[in-house]
Parts: C-alpha cells; sequence; structure tokens
C-alpha cells in the first residue's frame, strides 16, 4: 500500500496524466481510501485550472509602441 | 501545446522566422506580435515589477533579432526566446540587491517539504467567489510567494504551457529537477489558495 507521502510525490505526475498504468492504479486505489489525499488531489487540480483559466496576455499598447520603436531603431543602426 | 490549427502556425511562422534572418523587418514584427504578450506576461510572473518587465520584453526581442543567425531551428522558436527573457529576468532579480532568493537554485527545500498541512474542500468554483480582478490578485500574489526557483518552473508549465522538456531546456535543469520544483511549487500555491477558497462549512468546527 502507497503512504500519503509516497501519494503525494507522485501527484504531480498523476495530475499531469504521465503515470504509467500501474502506479496509477495504486494511486487512484490510494485516494479511494484516503479523503485528506483525495482532498489534497482535487484541490491542486484545481489550483492547476484557476491558472490556466487566467489566459489574460494583451501586452498594453504603450509598451507594445516602445518596442516596435525599439527594434526600428535597431533595424535603423543595422542598416547603416 | 499542440492546439488545433497549430501545424498552419508553425508553417507561418517558419516563413516569418526564413524572412527575418534575411533581415525583413516585417517578418520580424510579425513573430513579436505573435509572443510579445505571452513574453511580457512571464517577465511579469518573474520580476514582480512592470517595468522590469518591459525591459525584459524589450531586451529579449533586441537580443533575439540581433542573434537570430544563432537560432538553430532545432527547437521552437517560442522556447528558444522563453529562454532569452528568462535569463534577462532573472539578472534583473539579481541586480535587485534587495532580493537575496534570486538564484535558481537557492530557496530550494530538502525533500521534506511535500505536505499538505491545509486539508479543506473548495468551493465549487471560486473563480465566482471574487470579481476578476480580485482573484487575479489573489492568484498573482500567490505566485510572488513563491522562491523564484520554483515561480519559474511554475510559472513556464502551468501559465505558460510550456511541456516539461521545453522548460528543462529553457532552465537549463534536468527533467527530474523540473518536475520535483512543479510539485512542489503545485503544492505550495494549493496551500496558499486554499486560505481563501475552502469551502466555508468546513470552518464550522473551528469555532467549537
Amino acid at each position: 500500500m502507497l503512504t500519503c507521502k509516497d501519494f503525494l510525490s507522485e501527484l504531480s505526475d498523476y495530475l499531469d496524466d504521465s503515470v504509467d498504468s500501474e502506479i496509477k492504479a495504486k494511486l487512484e486505489e490510494h485516494i479511494k481510501a484516503c479523503p485528506n489525499c483525495w482532498v489534497v488531489c482535487d484541490t491542486t487540480r484545481k489550483t492547476i485550472q484557476v491558472y490556466k483559466g487566467q489566459t489574460e496576455c494583451s501586452i498594453p499598447l504603450d509598451i507594445h509602441a516602445r518596442l516596435m520603436a525599439a527594434i526600428e531603431k535597431k533595424c535603423a543602426e543595422r542598416g547603416k | 501545446m499542440s492546439a488545433p490549427g497549430s501545424e498552419a502556425i508553425v508553417s507561418e511562422e517558419s516563413g516569418d522566422l526564413a524572412l527575418a534572418r534575411t533581415g525583413d523587418a516585417q517578418a520580424f514584427a510579425n513573430l513579436i506580435q505573435r509572443y510579445e504578450g505571452k513574453i511580457f506576461r512571464l517577465a511579469q510572473h518573474i520580476t514582480q515589477n512592470r517595468e522590469d518587465a518591459e525591459d525584459v520584453l524589450q531586451e529579449t526581442f533586441l537580443k533575439a533579432y540581433t542573434h537570430l543567425d544563432q537560432f538553430q531551428g532545432n527547437s521552437k522558436f517560442y522556447t528558444w526566446i522563453v529562454r532569452i527573457a528568462v535569463n534577462q529576468a532573472l539578472m534583473k532579480l539579481r541586480k535587485r540587491k534587495t532580493d537575496r532568493t534570486v538564484s535558481m537554485d537557492e530557496g530550494i527545500d530538502t525533500g521534506e517539504d511535500i505536505v499538505a498541512r491545509e486539508i479543506a474542500t473548495w468551493d465549487p468554483s471560486p473563480e465566482e467567489q471574487y470579481g476578476r480582478e480580485e482573484l487575479a490578485e489573489i492568484l498573482d500574489s500567490a505566485v510572488q510567494s513563491l522562491a523564484p526557483a520554483y515561480r519559474t518552473v511554475f510559472v513556464l508549465r502551468d501559465i505558460e504551457d510550456l511541456s516539461t522538456e521545453e522548460t528543462a531546456a529553457a532552465l537549463d535543469l534536468s527533467i527530474p529537477a523540473v518536475k520535483s520544483r512543479l510539485l512542489r511549487a503545485r503544492l505550495q500555491l494549493r496551500e496558499k489558495l486554499t486560505k481563501f477558497f475552502k469551502h466555508k462549512g468546513d470552518d464550522a468546527f473551528a469555532y467549537m
């Protein structure tokens, strides 16, 4: 039987679905019998999801403009 | 990292890359537009500072522009610029005299920190408990409280959606090191977020 510590050390790979089927079966067996690990697993999955849900990555217009100006300046220097 | 239509994006990107290598400014501008938002967000997460993030953004694309001939093409362009951006961002942190935990190896705990202290279920949808801005603030401050070594891995893997292999390449880390840091980062964030998102009913016995 896996201990809670064993379970935690595999949790990340389990959530990424990158454990082999034998370990996966053992982890799932543990989780069914251990309410604490079930909660930790569930809330860690939600932690990842809530960050993935934050997809906002637009760039402020002034920052974009200054970046393009810096690149244009570099282009001009190289063109000389 | 394979979204629908990603093949078309890749071929469009390789076209822009080929042209940019010949000095085509518009092609390079296309590459910038594709990635500037992600690079800026990444820089903000690592430096925790908008001004530094803007510097990192500019330095990243200027370096990419001047060293484009050194890009081998055996990794994705995005992974290559992420690597430049991470290095620039870490340099910014090192320059800040007040921040002592800036090395990719400092602030690493020794294996004994794989613990779960806060055991409480969350409300079904934490997103609805808080306003959009308030939620973003909670999430940002939780990430910022991580040691840079963990924060950087978490940002690349779970926010920027790089694979374990790409993250390892970008940070010059082994795959086991990436996995171990990601696990600790996720567990530490879970602890922090549980304080905000836990199901209120679970506190009932605390008052008895």
